[in-house]
């Protein structure tokens, strides 16, 4: 599947263009703040139902408009569809099918597999552990509708139990009987959910090692390790145990959202002992290994995002990351980058078909084909 | 300036747009149609309201809604005393009753535990459950709360302060709709259906 077309009118700073794209690689050059991302972010929007950077629908439209409208046409085994997001100014947004309009977003979501690569994605190794969290949760909900039950289970659950936690404070009284409710809740879903965490992290980290090796063009060795207090104990022992320091905090101390995912280079924290460079391969490793992982499930290739694709890579590296994508293996693949020259080496010497388009001020046109 | 051309109208309106699911419109056409209608309609209408709030009373052993002390249900000698239903709601013993397919008697508890919404089991009744346990000749308790997680913790709870030898305690069947084909079931429900599949000579 491949998006064929693209027509925007006055999304961000775009007022009104309209894109026929390459099968296989695209490229957007500008300068910054000319809009390549915002090209990049508008076909987000067709595969996920909003935008990658700004949560505030409202927000997208271009300043002083009162609407904006994306479509996409997207051709998959010969035939077209038709994916149209259209967001008035304080009006609920409208997303629609083949001109139909979804009773639940949530329908459309996983119909358009796409995985984006973008200089954000260093959150993973800088933020804190709920990024992580949230990464792998969305890679298993995917393809698991009884993981995402379990884990709205257990946030219900945890909610449930930190209110009574602070009830409990508040009021002076305890009573370990209703606490103990709520343990057997988290317990049972929790273990589950990492049961499945466990599983999917040992399909998952030799496809991102093999990626990570490609990537950097060395044989560093990376690791994710997946740390949970559920190695070590049964999750109903630990909330009995912890009860008196999570009176104390007010909290649930212990479960599974607790766990982390520690990122690992040579034997090291790579969020300290990793160059600016391996981090970018390394989250560059977990997309594409998340790109297979997705591809595998779907049993066909997501579209590619590729934000900003020299940030922190020499220009070798980033020729073996085109070659890869290059390969049948990938499918349809967006670039964005601030130099001509430098994508134009690129793919001088290749046969690939491509398409580069300039942006300037959110005008584009189309210059090679 | 107000909106209508009388303060009583004004009244009626705002006191039937308190209502769930009436706004303001849907009051404003309720109150002009019993203004039509003949003046005894409207009377009939809030002489039965006013009678519902004054006369109606809970059935002192299943707390369902009565007009007596003890409901027909519970009073009914033809109902099994053995089978016990735990249900959440009034509601639910009304969805129940028509199905057809239940002879035993009610329990009422009122709600769920629900910390967050400041629901604990002494706002529920069961208390009274226990001593029905203790004083009723119950031999099977079925648990017939809503499929959430708040249901099933005060299954737990309560399965937790009834159970004993003598006792059989069972919850309702969780799965395919009857009549859906398998393909429009949704993933969760589907999957948990096959997890917990019967033997086929007891469905």
């Amino acid at each position: 599947m491949f998006l064929q077309q693209l027509k925007l009118t006055d999304f961000k700073n775009c007022p009104s263009t309209e894109l026929d794209f390459s099968e296989k690689i695209n490229c957007f050059i500008g300068n910054n703040g000319a809009g390549k991302t915002n090209l990049l972010d508008a076909i987000y929007y067709l595969s996920f139902c909003k935008s990658y950077f700004n949560n505030i629908d409202q927000q997208n439209i271009r300043h002083g408009c009162d609407f904006f409208s994306v479509h996409g046409h997207y051709r998959r085994n010969g035939d077209t569809d038709l994916v149209s997001c259209i967001q008035k100014r304080n009006h609920k947004k409208s997303f629609r099918f083949n001109k139909k309009e979804y009773d639940r977003l949530a329908e459309h979501i996983g119909k358009i597999p796409l995985v984006m690569i973008s200089p954000y994605d260093r959150d993973l190794i800088n933020e804190g552990s709920e990024v992580r969290r949230r990464f792998i949760d969305g890679m298993i909900s995917q393809s698991d509708p009884i993981y995402l039950d379990e884990l709205l289970k257990y946030n219900k659950a945890l909610l449930q139990r930190n209110t009574l936690l602070r009830q409990f404070a508040e009021s002076g009284r305890f009573d370990s009987s209703l606490i103990e409710l709520w343990d057997e809740q988290l317990h049972k879903a929790g273990t589950i959910l990492h049961e499945k965490r466990h599983s999917f992290l040992k399909t998952f980290i030799p496809i991102f090692g093999d990626y990570y090796n490609i990537v950097s063009g060395s044989s560093e060795e990376v690791d994710i390790v997946y740390e949970s207090g559920l190695f070590d104990h049964p999750l109903i022992n630990a909330l009995k145990s912890g009860i008196d320091k999570d009176r104390q905090l007010r909290y649930t101390t212990s479960g599974i959202h607790k766990d982390d995912l520690q990122l690992m280079i040579n034997g090291f924290p790579l969020k300290k002992f990793g160059s600016q460079g391996q981090q970018k391969s390394f989250v560059i490793a977990i997309k594409l290994a998340q790109f297979e992982y997705t591809r595998n499930i779907m049993g066909f290739k997501p579209i590619l995002l590729f934000d900003d694709i020299f940030d922190k890579l020499d220009d070798q590296r980033v020729g073996q990351l085109i070659n890869l994508v290059s390969q049948d293996s990938f499918g349809q693949v967006f670039i964005t980058d601030t130099q001509k020259q430098r994508i134009g080496r690129l793919f001088d010497a290749t046969t690939i078909d491509h398409r580069i388009f300039e942006v300037q001020s959110g005008m584009v046109k189309l210059t090679i084909e | 300036m107000t909106e209508y051309s009388s303060i009583l109208l004004e009244n009626a309106v705002n006191e039937l747009s308190r209502l769930p699911g009436i706004g303001k419109k849907t009051a404003l056409r309720l109150s002009l149609h019993l203004l039509r209608e003949d003046k005894s309609r409207t009377e009939a209408l809030s002489r039965s309201l006013s009678l519902l709030r004054e006369k109606i009373v809970f059935c002192k052993k299943c707390h369902n809604i009565s007009d007596s002390d003890v409901c027909a249900i519970c009073s009914n000698t033809r109902r099994d005393e053995n089978l016990l239903c735990v249900v959440e709601d009034i509601r639910d013993v009304m969805a129940i009753e028509r199905t057809s397919s239940f002879n035993g008697l009610y329990h009422v508890l009122g709600g769920v535990i629900n910390p967050v919404e400041g629901i604990s089991p002494s706002d529920l009744k069961i208390t009274s459950l226990i001593d029905r346990m203790k004083i009723e000749d119950i031999k099977e308790v079925i648990l017939a709360l809503p499929a959430t997680i708040e249901g099933d913790t005060t299954s737990y709870y309560i399965y937790r302060l009834i159970k004993s030898e003598n006792l059989k305690i069972t919850t309702i069947a969780k799965g395919v709709a009857i009549g859906d084909a398998l393909e429009f079931a949704d993933e969760v429900t589907l999957g948990r259906s096959i997890m917990n599949r019967t033997p086929f000579d007891n469905g």
